[in-house]
Formats: structure tokens, sequence, C-alpha cells
């Protein structure tokens, strides 16, 4: 669909943009102010230039090494959640129910964790994960593992993990359930004339027609568990040790727990930085995606190379929406 | 919908694995503590209401539900009002830094709000807003109205441009069209912000817990209470926490049909 230029079309935006101004800008001004200066209380400020950022970069300081290591944990821990909720996220969405009452109770119950509380899910799995009182504890001990997540590395890891798998693997599973849903009957029947096999159909059919909807949830993914808090926070407390501290766990530790302001607002500038980044990268790709698809969708030669259609293997059956 | 073999039960494992959690707070609640801390019951031997009797008897612990509720219904109220403009604009309109507009408004529905904790506390001091609904639901807005915007970007893009024309011919003026003709057409596509709004609104703790003290404390935040010096009460905790869930789940069942669409942005 072409879109008209009309300027006026700000006046309709800019509800939004003063409420997400206010919001945002003023806040992260006074982030910047902060980053700059160092203080010793009674609301006295001195001008420390980049000294924090400097600091903040070098593992040899304090704070670069806290920062450093808080950083390498919460990508690895990214990496690991999304290594098992994605693979994990496209069986369950390919295990969906057909069609009768079955369908809206899954999607019931698969929604039911998405929608409790952070603070909740992390009380959940506190008390489930205990040894004395918790049903995973206790069997796991009496099947004679020595599991405490509150003590072991380890165990907090494992508790930490099942727990973010537990939470988000739904959303993945809603997202991909979409993906398919989308798919037309005809792609099946066309493949079953072919005599597809089962991997075939969901190589070809399926995993192509999921591509967008699954890098919105890789994407989403990576950034809410970079951006984790609250969970572990409620679980381990960032424990035992610092095993478990996330960027957001020592950022809110230095912030709101040292009221080291400085050094809290030039962390906050560079974790913010790196969301931004991975942002950007994100919204290329979607907006691509969303390009690549017009352009397929009009048979009009395309204006940019699309590598992408040489990885359709099936291509008699693309869609045709515009055009038919 | 093509599936695979063995779905039914991997299907069922999964169901499993998210139900029983759930199941084992719902069980402690109806415990008493004694029998919480002694033994190891599958079910409830003893079953007791005394912990959810005392939520809804003691006013600091039901006020933390009505807190909470307050918060996340006025920010939906704000966030849907002012997305809707916008996301048609979006939609139908090119202008003036539009694409730059859109980005910052998603980099901002990705910020981590621990970003934010420490500069919300300060403006909203300042400005005489800390502790009460509209600071957390003012402070939220930074990620549902950006989200609100996209869900429903989606959605106004569904619906074909010739309707708006044919009403402009029909000499609606914009706010009657808006009003009459696109609202309805697009109702299951606000049912759905306002879903999400509603949701990342209730489950967020990190805001609503530093915003407020007393006078608006959400519910989340009063749950840290059960800790005492005579050790955790676990049966209050787990009936607080169960209580949480109970507004989540009658939300879900009414959006039940559009919820795959809507976890994908209506972008599918």
């Amino acid at each position: 669909m072409d879109k008209t230029v009309n300027q006026k079309a700000w006046f309709l935006v800019l509800p939004v943009f003063l409420v997400v101004a206010f919001s945002a800008v003023l806040p992260l001004m006074t982030v910047v102010n902060y980053s700059m200066q160092d203080t010793f209380g009674n609301n006295q400020f001195f001008w420390n230039g980049v000294g924090w950022f400097k600091e903040l970069l070098d593992p040899s300081t304090d704070l670069g090494g806290r920062f450093l290591a808080s950083l390498g944990r919460n990508l690895f821990f990214s990496l690991v959640i999304l290594a098992i909720e994605v693979p994990l996220g496209i069986v369950v969405a390919l295990s969906m129910p057909r069609e009768g009452w079955t369908v809206a109770a899954c999607l019931v119950i698969l929604a039911l964790p998405l929608l409790i509380p952070w603070n909740v899910v992390g009380t959940i799995w506190q008390i489930f994960g205990r040894p004395d009182i918790g049903l995973l504890g206790y069997v796991l001990n009496a099947m004679g593992f020595d599991y405490n997540y509150v003590s072991n590395d380890v165990d907090a890891w494992f508790t930490v993990i099942v727990m973010d798998v537990w939470h988000w693997t739904s959303l993945v599973a809603l997202l991909c359930y979409a993906g398919l849903k989308s798919i037309p009957e005809a792609y099946y029947q066309a493949a079953q004339i072919d005599g597809a096999s089962r991997w075939a159909v969901f190589k070809a059919i399926q995993l192509p027609k999921m591509n967008r909807v699954l890098l919105i949830a890789v994407l989403l993914r990576f950034m809410d568990s970079f951006m984790i808090y609250t969970e572990p926070f409620v679980v381990t407390g960032g424990g035992p040790g610092n095993s478990t501290t996330f960027v957001s766990i020592e950022l809110v530790k230095i912030a709101l727990g040292q009221f080291d302001l400085g050094k809290a607002a030039a962390l906050s500038l560079v974790y913010n930085l790196i969301i931004l980044i991975v942002c950007w990268i994100f919204y290329t790709v979607m907006t691509n995606a969303g390009v690549e698809r017009k352009v397929q969708a009009s048979s009009e030669p395309a204006a940019e190379p699309k590598p992408a259609a040489a990885l359709k293997p099936v291509p008699a059956l693309e869609p045709r929406e515009g055009v038919a | 919908m093509h599936s695979i073999p063995g779905r039914r039960l991997i299907m069922g494992l999964f169901l499993i694995f998210l139900l029983l959690p759930i199941y084992w707070l719902v069980n402690m609640s109806f415990k008493t503590n004694s029998e919480i801390v002694s033994t190891m019951t599958l079910w409830p031997h003893t079953p007791t209401l005394q912990h959810y009797k005392r939520i809804f008897t003691d006013e600091s612990w039901y006020s933390g539900y009505i807190n909470s509720l307050e918060y996340v219904v006025l920010n939906t109220i704000i966030s849907i009002a002012v997305a809707l403009p916008a996301a048609y604009a979006f939609s139908r309109y090119r202008f003036l830094g539009d694409k730059h507009l859109f980005f910052w408004l998603l980099s901002n529905r990705m910020a981590p709000a621990a970003v934010y904790a420490l500069p919300f506390f300060n403006l909203y001091s300042a400005i005489g807003l800390f502790d009460t609904p509209w600071a957390v639901a003012l402070a939220h807005c930074i990620f549902n109205v950006p989200l609100a915007v996209w869900i429903l970007e989606g959605f106004v893009s569904g619906v074909p441009r010739e309707i708006d024309e044919t009403a402009f011919l029909d000499g609606y003026s914009f706010p009657r069209f808006f009003i009459k003709i696109l609202v309805p057409l697009i109702a299951s596509g606000i049912g759905v912000a306002a879903f999400f709004c509603f949701m990342f609104s209730w489950v967020e703790l990190l805001l609503a817990r530093t915003l407020t003290s007393v006078h608006a404390k959400p519910i989340a935040a009063i749950m840290t209470r059960t800790v005492s010096a005579a050790g955790m009460d676990w049966g209050l905790l787990a009936a607080a926490g169960v209580l949480t869930i109970i507004p989540g789940a009658l939300v879900i069942w009414f959006v039940r049909n559009y919820i795959a669409r809507g976890f994908a942005l209506g972008r599918v």
C-alpha cells in the first residue's frame, strides 16, 4: 500500500511523542548528567568527565570487573535460554491440536505463565525448588541428587534457566503457532501430492513460513532475557555469591543499594547502548523482511536482490496475494 | 495445520510442566503452615481457607490488589488513547521523521526498567506524583505505548484504504470517521492491544515498587512482607500469589481467539 506524504500526521503522533518523551527523554537526561559527575553525599556533585566510563570498561577496576562479569553471565544466560526455548517452542507449536475445544484450552494454559507477575514467578519457583517444602527440590533430593539452589552455583543456574523456560517458552510457541496458522491448506495438499516426507514439509513449508515470527520471537526473547531482573532476584537474590548476578541486578545494586549515582548512570548508558544496537538490527531486519514480502507479492521485478527467494525450495507454491 | 507424530504426548508433557509449579502454589495456599513445614503432602490433608480469609479481611493486604488494578487500568486507558491516532498516522501517512520516530518508540519498549528506576524516582518526586497510581501508570507508558502503537499499526494496516476514502467522500469528518468507522473495524485489535498493556503493566514490579511507598503500593511489593521474625509465612505467600494469577487468567479467556495473532504483534 502506498502511503501519502502528509505532514499533518504529526498532530496524530504528537500525544504519543509527548507521553513517551516525558517518560523517556527527561529521565535519560538525568542519567547523562549523573554519569559525568561524582558525589560524596549531601547533594554535592563534582565533575568527573568520562572517568566512570573508563573505569566501567576496564576489567582491572572494581566497577569494570563487576560490570564485565555480569555482562558475560547475562550473555551466556541469554544464549542458553534461546538454545532451549526456540526449538522447544517450535515443537510445542507443531504439537498444537488441530481443532475443537482443546485448541482454546491449550492456548489459555500456554499463555498462563506469561500473565503471572514476575516476582510471583520467582516466588513459585522459589517454593517449588526448595528441598524442604518444594516438590522439585524434594523429588530431586529423594532421587539422590544433592540439589540446593541457595548454596550451589550450578543448582542456582539450573533453577533460573528452568524457570525462564517455564515462563517464556509459551511466547515462542504462541508466535510460531500464529505463523503456522497462516499457512493455507493448499500448500499441504500440494506437498501430499508430491509425496513429501514429514521432515520435508517442515523444512520446505512450515519453517520458511515461520521465519518472520521466529525472528520476532528470538529478538524479543534476547532483549527480555538480557534485561532480566525480578525473577532471578526473587529466587536467588543474585547468589550464591555473585553467580547469578545479571546486569540489571548489578545496576540496581549500585543505583538503589549503594546510591552510587555516577557509576550507576554510566553503567545505564552503556547498557542502554547495547540494547539500542541490538534493537536497531532487529528493526532493520524486520522492515527489510516487510519490504521483501511486498516485493514478492507484487509480480513486478524486484527492486532489490532477494536472496531469500533462493532459500524457498517450493517456488511453485509462492503466495500470490497481491496478484490473484 | 499439520502436526508431528506423538504430538499429544509432547503437548501433554509440556502442559504438565507448565501446570505443576502452579499446582504446587495452589496446593500450598490451602495448607496450614504447620503442614507445609512438617510433612511433604501432594494435596492438603487439612485444607484451610485461613490464608485467603486473612488477605480479604486485612486492609493492608487487599488494598494492594486495588492499588495494582488502579494503575494497570489507568495505564491501559492512557496507552490505548494516545496510541490509536498514532497507529493510524504510521499506517497511512509518510511524514518527516516517521521512521526515526517509530524506531525511537521501539527502542523505548526495549529499554531496561532498571535504567529508569532511579531517574523516575527523582522525576516523580519532583512533580509530586510519587506514591500515587498516576506515577506508576505514566512510568509504565514507556514500554506500553510503543507496544500499543506497534500492535495497532498492524491491525490498522489490515483495514483497506478504500474504506477511509469512501468515508471521506461521504462527508465524514476525520474525528467522526475515526470513532464511527475505524474503531469498530479494529475492535479486536484494540482488545489485543489492551490485553498486552494490561499484561505488561500487571507483571512489572521494579518500577511499580520504586515509585510507591505506602498509599499506592502494589500487591507484588506487599507480598515481600510475609518474611517476619518468626520465619516465612509460606501459606500466606502462596495464597497471595494465587490471587495475582487470577486476573491474568480471566483476561486470557476473553482474548483467547486473538492471542496468537496478538503475540505476533498483528503481523502474521
